[in-house]
C-alpha cells in the first residue's frame, strides 16, 4: 500500500503500549503481537496501513526487510509536515524519504501534543525530532559495530544502511533491529553538522505530491467504513438559536432517509442545537434537510447587525481602555510634540473557507469506545474534546488523522467532530456528516474584527515621540463561552502590537475589550492579520507626515541591530526600492512581527484604464534563522500572500438579523488566479538557534504593504477594510 | 430511483441512483471514485470539473440523469501513475499544497491545454478563473501549465529534476 496515498495508522494497540511508556526505548513489538496488549485492532475498515515491525523509539519502526515506518504527529493541512517532519528523522537516520512509510499519529500520549497550529510544527518539533532520529542511528551503528566487531565511531550510516569503510562492509538496518532494539537508547546523541544535510535545508519534493496530483490523497471527506450513512444538519442561520421544534413529515419522505433527530454542535464551550437527517446517500440526507419545516428560538440573537455593530465599536473607542503596554510618558509627549496625528483603522469578520467543507466520519463498536477520521489539525484535541464530552477513557477514542483540505486554524476547532460523534452515537452506525460550503461560510468560527485608534507625536525632526495604538475588539476567548475577566488585557487581541523594533520613547498601547454574541476563532495568523493592517499603515501615515521614505523612515526608528531591521534593510535590496516605477505605478513596505515569526513585503501596484488598482508584485522576505524546506518556505509565502489579499479585497462575512450574509463562494469570494500576482519570496536563513514559524508570517504584512502601495499610486488613504480595488485608481 | 447508463475512465458503468443526484456525488459514493472533490455545490469553485465528453464541466451542478450514455473522464481516468504531462508538471513544480482542489484544476488545466496548446498568461487566466485555491498555488498553476505545454507540443522531456525543486 502507497503510504503516502493514505495518512493514518490504524491505532494498533502496540501503540497504546508505547504511549504508556513515553518516548522511551520499546523493544520487539511487532504488529503480529498486537492482540497481546488490548483489544482487537478497529474491525471496521483498514483504510489506513499499520505500521509493521519494531520501534526503536515510537517514531520510529523497522521491520526485518528493512522497511522504515516514520511517524509523523503533525496533522498536514497544506503546509507540508508530511514531509518536514518525517524529514528530522530521516536526516540523522540516513533515509531518502521517498522509501520510507509516513504514518500520521492519532493523538496518542508518546508524541506529545499533536497539533498543526501557530506555525509551530517545524520550530516545536526540531531538535526533538532530530535526537530521535540520531538515537535510533547510535542504537543501529552500535549493534552493527558489535557484530563486526569494530569501533563503531568507525561506522557511518546512509540509504539505510550501516557502512564500515575500512573492512569495506555494510549491513541493512532490517538486520541490525532486532539487536538494535534490546539496547538502551542514548539520550543525548550525536547530531549530524549542518553541513553535511542532505534533506534539511534542501529544496525537496513532497512524497505526497504525486498523490494529490491524482486524486489518490485521503482526505476525510474520502472515507467510506462499512454499514456507513450520511448525515447532513440543519442549523439556524443565526448562531445560538434554540431548536423549539421540526416537522420532518416531508423529509421522510425522501427515499432514502432513514432518521431524523435533534443534533448539538459543540464548539468550546457553546452548544448550538441543530436537526440531522440521515440518510443512505449524502444526496438523500441533503434533500431530507431541504425538505424540513424547522422553528427556531433566536433568543434575541436575531438583532445583531454589522452597521450597528460597527457604531458601537467606535463608541467604545472612546474609552480609555487597559494598558496593554506603556512606556515613557505617552501624554506628557503627545502634549509636547509639535506635529500630532491621529488615525482610526477598521477591519471585517472574514471566514476560513478551506477548500475541503467540514466533514467527520464516526463509529461507535460499543457505547464507550469511539473511532473517528477526520481532517482536523489537533489529534490531540480530538482525544481531549471526546474524553471530555462523553466522559471516555483516552484508550477508547481512537483517532485517525487524514490529510486535511485547507486548515488556516479552522480546523483546530473539533465541533464538527463533537457534532458528528453525537449523532453516530444516537444512531448506533457509523454515519458520515458533511457540511455544506453555505454550513461552512455561515457558521463560524469566524476571524475576528478589529478596529484600532491610533495617536502620535512627532519631533521636529519628524521622527516619533509619542505612540498609541487602541484596540478596539471583542474576545476570541469570549466569543467561544469563556467570559472576559474585567480588567484584564486579552493578550491575543493585541498580539503583537507592543513587540515592533521601532524604537519610539513613549508608548502608551491599550485594549478596549466589545461583547459579541457570534463565534470567533483562530484565523491563519490570528488577530496580527487585522492589526498589522492598522499598525503599519498608521507607520506609514507618520512617515508621510514627517515627509520621510517610508522605508527609510521605519529603519531610522531601529538604531539598534534586529531581525526586524535585517528584513527591512534585506527587502530594501531585494524591492529595488529605490529604482522608479511606471508611471502610474506605487509600492509600498510593511513587516509585522509576532508570535509565528517575522515577515516583511515591499507590494507594487498599478492604476488600470478602468479606475481600478492591479496588485502587480509582491516581494517578500521572510526570517527564519533556520530553514528544512526551502521550496515549502517559498510555497506557504505564495499562499500566506494569496490569502491575505483576499481578506485585504474581498467583502468578508458581515451580518444582518443576525445571520451571515454570505453563504457560499458567489457572495464570499476568494482570490482567483487571474488576481494572483507575481510573487518574490526571499529567506533570511542564516542558522543559529531561534528557528521561526513558516505558515503565517507571510499573511500580515500583505494588506498594510498594499495599502500603503496604493496611497504612493493614488494618494488614497485606505483606513477600512475590505478595499476594493475596482474603486481605487 | 432509476437506471443510468453511463461512460466513467472508459469503463461502462450502470448505476441505480436518484436521478436528481448530482454527477459528483454519483462519482462519489456510488461509483467510489473520491478524486473528484466537493467544494461549493453551486458550480463556483472548480473542485469538482471532470470531463464530459472531453470538455470540463462542474459535476456539482450536473443531474446524474443529464449525462446518460455519455462519457465521464476523472482524475482517476488522466492517467494510472500519475504521469499524464499536466500531472507531471504539477509534481515537477510541487503545485499541490493542501490538495484538496488540484482534482478540479488539473481537469482544468488538461481541457484547456487540448483546445489552446499554447497558452498564453492571459489564457491561462480565462480558462482557470473558475477553479478556487484557498492554498494560493495560483502562481505555480501558472507555471506548471506552460511547462505541461511545452512537453505536449515538443517531444522534449521536463527539464530534470531529480529530488530537487526549486529552481524557479
Amino acid at each position: 500500500m502507497n503510504t503516502n496515498e493514505t495518512l493514518s495508522a490504524n491505532r494498533r494497540d502496540f501503540l497504546k503500549l508505547l504511549g504508556l511508556t513515553g518516548a522511551a526505548l520499546v523493544v520487539g513489538i511487532s504488529s503480529a503481537n498486537a492482540e497481546v496488549f488490548g483489544g482487537p485492532v478497529s474491525g471496521l475498515l483498514n483504510i489506513n496501513a499499520d505500521p509493521v515491525g519494531m520501534a526503536l523509539t515510537p517514531y520510529i519502526i523497522i521491520d526485518k526487510t528493512g522497511k522504515v515506518t516514520l511517524m509523523n504527529s503533525q496533522p498536514d493541512m497544506g503546509q507540508g509536515t508530511h514531509q518536514s517532519i518525517p524529514a528530522l528523522m530521516a536526516e540523522e537516520l540516513g533515509l531518502s524519504l521517498d522509501k520510507v512509510t509516513i504514518l500520521q499519529t492519532g493523538g496518542e500520549k508518546a508524541f506529545g501534543g499533536q497539533v498543526s497550529g501557530g506555525s509551530s510544527s517545524v520550530r516545536g518539533n526540531y531538535m526533538t525530532l532530530r535526537k530521535v532520529g540520531a538515537s535510533a542511528r547510535e542504537m543501529l551503528v552500535t549493534a552493527a559495530s558489535q557484530q563486526w566487531n569494530v569501533p563503531a565511531n568507525e561506522c557511518t550510516v546512509a540509504d539505510a544502511r550501516v557502512h564500515h569503510k575500512a573492512s569495506n562492509r555494510s549491513i541493512g538496518y532490517g538486520d541490525l533491529v532486532e539487536t538494535a532494539s534490546k539496547l538502551t537508547a542514548p539520550t543525548s546523541p550525536k547530531l549530524k553538522e549542518s553541513k553535511d544535510f542532505t534533506i534539511l535545508g534542501k529544496a525537496t519534493m513532497r512524497p505526497e505530491v504525486p498523490a494529490k496530483s491524482s486524486g489518490k490523497a485521503v482526505f476525510g471527506i474520502d472515507v467510506k467504513v462499512p454499514g456507513m450513512l450520511y448525515a447532513s444538519v440543519e442549523r439556524s442561520p443565526v448562531i445560538g438559536s434554540k431548536l423549539v421544534s421540526f416537522d420532518d413529515t416531508k423529509t421522510k419522505q425522501v427515499k432514502g432517509v432513514r432518521q431524523v433527530l435533534k443534533a448539538s454542535r459543540v464548539l468550546e464551550k457553546n452548544r448550538y442545537d441543530g436537526v440531522a437527517v440521515v440518510a443512505d446517500t449524502y444526496w438523500a440526507a441533503l434533500k431530507g434537510r431541504r425538505a424540513l419545516a424547522v422553528t427556531w428560538d433566536h433568543q434575541g440573537l436575531d438583532k445583531f447587525n454589522t452597521p450597528a455593530y460597527e457604531q458601537h465599536l467606535h463608541e467604545l473607542a472612546k474609552q480609555d481602555g487597559l494598558v496593554d503596554h506603556s512606556a515613557g510618558d505617552f501624554a506628557k509627549a503627545l502634549a509636547d510634540a509639535p506635529t500630532k496625528l491621529e488615525a482610526f483603522y477598521e477591519t471585517p469578520m472574514v471566514s476560513h473557507s478551506p477548500m475541503e467543507p467540514m466533514n467527520c466520519v464516526v463509529h461507535w463498536p460499543t457505547d464507550t469506545s469511539v473511532e473517528i477520521w477526520a481532517s482536523s489539525q489537533g489529534a490531540t484535541i480530538i482525544k481531549e474534546n471526546m474524553v471530555a464530552e462523553f466522559k471516555l477513557k483516552a484508550d477508547d477514542v481512537k483517532v485517525n488523522i487524514t490529510f486535511n483540505g485547507g486548515g488556516f486554524g479552522r480546523r483546530l476547532f473539533q465541533d464538527f467532530v463533537l457534532e458528528a460523534a453525537h449523532i453516530a452515537k444516537a444512531v448506533g452506525k457509523p454515519v458520515k456528516v458533511i457540511w455544506t460550503r453555505e454550513d461552512d461560510t455561515q457558521l463560524g468560527p469566524f476571524r475576528p474584527m478589529t478596529f484600532s485608534a491610533f495617536r502620535a507625536g512627532l519631533g521636529a525632526d519628524g521622527m516619533p515621540l509619542a505612540f498609541q495604538h487602541k484596540v478596539i475588539s471583542p474576545s476570541i476567548e469570549a466569543t467561544l463561552g469563556s467570559p472576559h475577566k474585567t480588567g484584564t488585557v486579552d493578550k491575543t487581541m493585541t498580539e503583537g502590537i507592543s513587540e515592533q523594533k521601532y524604537e519610539i520613547p513613549n508608548v502608551d498601547n491599550r485594549y478596549v475589550f466589545a461583547e459579541l454574541p457570534v463565534p470567533t476563532g483562530y484565523w491563519r495568523a490570528v488577530t496580527s492579520t487585522t492589526l498589522a493592517f492598522a499598525h503599519e499603515c498608521f507607520i506609514d501615515e507618520m512617515a508621510h507626515k514627517a515627509g520621510k521614505d517610508p522605508l527609510d523612515y521605519r529603519l531610522a526608528m531601529m538604531t539598534k541591530a534586529s531581525d526586524a531591521k535585517r528584513v527591512l534593510t534585506k527587502l530594501r535590496e531585494v524591492s529595488k526600492w529605490d529604482k522608479p516605477l511606471p508611471a502610474g505605478w506605487g509600492r509600498g513596505v510593511a513587516q509585522y512581527e509576532f508570535f509565528a515569526g517575522l515577515a516583511g513585503h515591499v507590494v507594487e501596484v498599478s492604476k488600470q484604464k478602468d479606475g481600478s488598482v492591479k496588485v502587480e508584485k509582491v516581494i517578500c522576505v521572510i526570517d527564519l534563522g533556520t530553514v528544512v524546506n526551502p521550496d515549502m518556505v517559498r510555497a506557504q509565502t505564495e499562499g500566506a500572500i494569496a490569502m491575505a489579499i483576499t481578506a485585504a479585497t474581498k467583502p468578508g462575512i458581515t451580518f444582518e438579523n443576525g445571520a451571515a450574509q454570505q453563504a457560499n463562494f458567489d457572495t464570499n469570494p476568494m482570490l482567483r488566479i487571474n488576481e494572483m500576482p507575481v510573487v518574490e519570496v526571499h529567506i533570511l536563513a542564516e542558522g543559529g538557534p531561534v528557528i521561526k514559524g513558516v505558515g503565517e508570517p507571510g499573511l500580515p504584512p500583505v494588506a498594510p504593504a498594499l495599502a500603503n502601495a496604493i496611497f504612493m499610486a493614488t494618494g488614497k488613504r485606505v483606513r477600512r477594510l475590505p478595499m476594493d480595488l475596482s474603486k481605487l485608481a | 430511483m432509476a437506471t443510468i447508463k453511463l461512460t466513467i475512465n472508459n469503463q461502462p458503468r450502470t448505476l441505480d441512483v436518484e436521478p436528481d443526484m448530482p454527477l459528483l456525488w454519483a462519482i462519489r459514493d456510488v461509483v467510489g471514485l473520491t478524486g473528484t472533490k466537493f467544494g461549493c455545490g453551486i458550480a463556483q469553485c472548480g473542485a469538482c470539473t471532470v470531463h464530459l465528453d472531453g470538455s470540463p464541466v462542474r459535476s456539482c451542478s450536473v443531474p446524474v440523469s443529464a449525462v446518460s450514455g455519455q462519457k465521464i473522464t476523472t482524475i482517476e481516468g488522466l492517467s494510472k501513475n500519475a504521469d499524464h504531462p499536466v500531472q507531471k508538471a504539477w509534481i515537477a513544480h510541487q503545485v499541490p499544497q493542501c490538495g484538496y482542489c488540484q482534482s478540479g484544476q488539473i481537469m482544468s488545466a488538461v481541457a484547456l491545454l487540448k483546445t489552446t496548446p499554447k497558452p498564453t498568461d492571459s489564457d491561462i487566466d480565462n480558462a482557470m478563473q473558475g477553479n478556487i485555491c484557498r492554498c494560493g498555488t495560483y502562481t505555480r498553476v501558472r507555471e506548471a501549465i506552460h511547462t505541461a505545454s511545452a512537453e505536449m507540443n515538443t517531444a522534449n522531456k521536463l527539464p530534470k529534476n531529480g529530488a530537487k525543486v526549486g529552481k524557479r
